[in-house]
């Protein structure tokens, strides 16, 4: 039986997690596989630490993926890579935005920003490809746009044809946003 | 056609195809998007209502009127249309008539992890439990099939991981059953004692008959695999015993958790040489399979908290499992926060300030209870701010009077508050209520309600007055103010506390998420003034953070409320 490809989205809630996983899906059922997406909605949305599980392959059982599953971490938040870094594959990959969000526990002191995350996961032999996707939204034309930026990055590693992601996102994404999120897309690919 | 389809949206694909006419629901996650979903069907009559006990009772209706229909709820939510459950179970139906329970074990966004399946035994009501989104599909036109065959509701019992997995369905055309004219049929559905005497052995012998079926039904499925182990298992745990196991294992699959077959799980178990039940939260299925005399396993491995995964079935049954690389770092915890220009913030603000007791209720204000706000005392259920802070008063007297709020939301007020102030009205305690009015039910992503003046489609509807119905209901004091307007909040809390009579607050802004509110540019703090004092991140704002010594505001997240302007000693944060 073919292999199950383990891909986890995480961020913060609000960052638009869902949209990815969201177009994420609509490319690899219509590429034929069996999918599976889980996310969680309500309290966890407002702010607080998101996860997506994408899952495809042959056939899908759990819809979850687990510690030591992931074959990719695409993750919209340094802290949240450092997080869900057990989830990580050894040999698996983490694509991570640059950007700091700096939780609750930080704001109000009781904790500190940790500092150098890239640096210590790249010692413990973790492959990661960092992105400035706040940046490339904003080149794009809205920082809303991070989400399409690292959907971008994350095609980099597929087969699948740059039609076949635009026809997903097409699919996803309203019609008054579509140029500015295939410019995301773009500039996340290149 | 073949898609990938919430298993929620599932549900609503069921309904839909099933030619459900009528569904009405509250909002609770993880079930919403059931009538969400729903309400995008013209073909499907869609409504949210006040609370659940009335959506099961509009159902119940519609159901008498020999139409299909359906309502949906979270599981605490069932408790709230338990009365309707209990007694409908003995009316049976005319229409066929389902009613979804969404479970959320581990309380992604919950206040307790209460097992649906015992209400399904209890209320002796069938249950049928989907593991993904096809088997949601399918299993919500088989409920109604069953509902009308066997004249009784049905539970379709849904969960977190299955409510909210996306997998492949097949969808199909809808197909709409005859309505079936009404009868007037006293003895069946005016539950007076001498007819509800009449109706409870039917209900016996239903699910006697329920049971054959579930000893026939495909739905209660054996794989067969090795044989050392025979495992019985239900819901997303059964895709985690395939995940672990594939075929190594026998596996009983329960599609139904209600009632159970007696003859299918004697013959499974004769099979295997260890029976081993995997199933989430309450040794439900176990108990059954113990009763009929068996040898079996389960919560003596298995917890009876949380949610299981893949990882926990494997280690649990004795298999390694490797996890992945992790940093020493202490990560910092990112709990749910409220958004940057969340109305609720200032309102806690001053409530901490004032050092009052909050008895607090369900929804996006409850996390006014985190840090560095905490300003919450109690949450119980929906309601129990207003007729807690009550009993509360008239255990601590004026003491309590006087330094004490309940704060509940628009349309939780709206779902069981008002019954609570009318006890406060009638029997007098000096309470202070504040209603949040964010003109919308906001912790479950943006439903209409009753005050809100639009119906689930975003049409214009009826629209309960707030301040007409406290005063109404008996209270006399209503005062309103702008939560983004702390001076004014501070000092209408002040004279309501003071009052010596029950009074209502009603904190009026719309929840800044919501497309009709035009936001505000960001606001910067101008380092030259600024002292760092940290006053402004006493709010907990998760737009401010604290960079070199000096209070930084992201740009990206602001939306220009200025309430933390407000808090500023120096006049340091500016608008653009």
């Amino acid at each position: 039986m073919k292999k199950t490809t383990n891909i986890m989205i995480v961020g913060v809630g609000g960052q638009g997690t869902l949209l990815a996983s969201k177009t994420l899906g609509k490319l690899l059922v219509a590429e034929g596989y069996d999918v599976k997406v889980s996310e969680v909605h309500g309290m966890s949305q407002r702010g607080g630490s998101v996860v997506t599980y994408v899952r495809f392959g042959e056939k899908v059982y759990a819809p979850i993926i687990d510690k030591g599953e992931a074959d990719f971490i695409v993750s919209f938040e340094k802290l949240e890579a450092a997080r869900w870094l057990e989830y990580l594959k050894p040999e698996g990959q983490l694509i991570t935005n640059l950007q700091e969000t700096d939780p609750m526990p930080v704001i109000t002191g009781a904790m500190k920003y940790p500092e150098n995350l890239i640096e210590k996961m790249e010692a413990l032999g973790v492959k990661i490809d960092a992105i400035d996707a706040l940046a490339l939204a904003e080149e794009a034309g809205t920082s809303k746009a991070v989400n399409l930026v690292l959907m971008g990055r994350l095609s980099k590693y597929f087969d699948m044809s740059e039609e076949a992601w635009m026809a997903a996102i097409e699919a996803c994404v309203p019609a008054k946003f579509l140029e500015l999120n295939k410019k995301a897309f773009a500039l996340g690919r290149a | 056609m073949r898609e990938l389809m919430l298993g929620n949206a599932a549900v609503a694909r069921g309904l839909y195809e099933a030619g459900c006419s009528v569904v009405s629901s509250y909002p609770g996650t993880p079930s919403t998007e059931i009538t969400e979903e729903c309400a995008k069907y013209d073909e499907i009559y869609c409504e949210w209502a006040p609370n659940e006990k009335v959506a099961v009772e509009v159902a119940f209706g519609a159901s008498v009127g020999g139409k299909r229909s359906f309502a949906a709820m979270k599981h605490v939510g069932l408790n709230v249309a338990a009365d309707p459950l209990f007694t409908l179970s003995y009316t049976g139906v005319t229409g066929g008539l389902v009613i979804a329970v969404a479970d959320d074990a581990a309380m992604h966004s919950s206040q307790n992890e209460q097992d649906s399946r015992n209400y399904a035994k209890s209320s002796k009501i069938p249950m049928l439990e989907p593991s993904d989104s096809a088997e949601a599909l399918a299993f919500t036109k088989l409920a109604f099939e069953l509902s009308e065959q066997f004249d009784t509701p049905v539970l379709l019992k849904m969960c977190t991981r299955v409510s909210h997995s996306q997998s492949v369905v097949e969808t199909a055309e809808r197909v709409v059953p005859e309505a079936k004219p009404y009868v007037k049929n006293i003895q069946k559905y005016v539950m007076l004692p001498a007819n509800a005497r009449g109706r409870h052995p039917i209900v016996e012998q239903r699910t006697l008959d329920l049971v054959d079926f579930a000893e026939k039904s495909e739905i209660n499925r054996i794989e067969m695999g090795g044989t050392e182990i025979g495992i019985i298992t239900a819901s997303t745990s059964y895709q985690y015993v395939k995940e672990v196991f594939g075929d190594e294992v026998s596996v009983l699959k329960l599609g139904m958790a209600w009632p159970m077959p007696v003859q299918k799980i004697k013959d499974f178990a004769a099979k295997v040489d260890r029976l081993i039940v995997v199933e989430e939260l309450d040794p439900f299925i176990e108990e059954h399979v113990r009763q009929l005399g068996l040898e079996v396993e389960g919560k003596s491995i298995f917890s009876l908290l949380g949610e299981f995964s893949q990882n926990l079935v494997a280690e649990k049954m004795g298999k390694k499992v490797e996890c992945g690389k992790c940093l020493e770092d202490a990560i910092p915890g990112r709990p749910p926060v409220m958004c940057p220009g969340c109305p609720h913030r200032g309102i806690f603000y001053i409530l901490k300030k004032n050092k009052c007791n909050v008895l607090g209720d369900i929804g996006c204000y409850t996390l006014g209870a985190a840090a560095p706000l905490a300003a919450m005392d109690t949450t119980l259920c929906m309601g129990a701010s207003v007729s807690g802070l009550h009993g509360f008063n008239k255990a601590m007297g004026a003491e309590g009077e006087q330094h004490s709020v309940a704060v509940i939301g628009d349309s939780t007020f709206m779902h069981s508050g008002m019954t609570g102030l009318a006890n406060i009205a009638y029997n007098q305690s000096n309470s202070t209520v504040l209603i949040l009015d964010n003109s919308i039910t906001g912790m479950t992503g943006h439903q209409q309600n009753p005050t809100t003046g639009y119906n689930i489609k975003g049409e214009p509807a009826g629209k309960v007055d707030l301040e007409a119905l406290c005063r109404a209901l008996g209270i006399e004091r209503v005062k309103v103010v702008d939560p983004y307007n702390l001076k004014e909040c501070d000092q209408v809390l002040k004279e309501e506390l003071a009052a010596e009579e029950p009074s209502v607050i009603i904190s009026r802004r719309p929840c800044v998420l919501l497309k009709s509110v035009k936001l505000q540019p960001a606001l910067h703090v101008n380092a030259d003034k600024c002292i760092g004092c940290k006053a402004c991140m006493r709010i907990g704002c998760p737009s401010i953070s604290f960079r070199d010594g000096k209070a930084v505001i992201d740009h990206t997240t602001c939306v220009g409320c200025g309430v933390c302007q407000q808090m500023c000693p120096k006049d340091a944060i500016e608008r653009p």
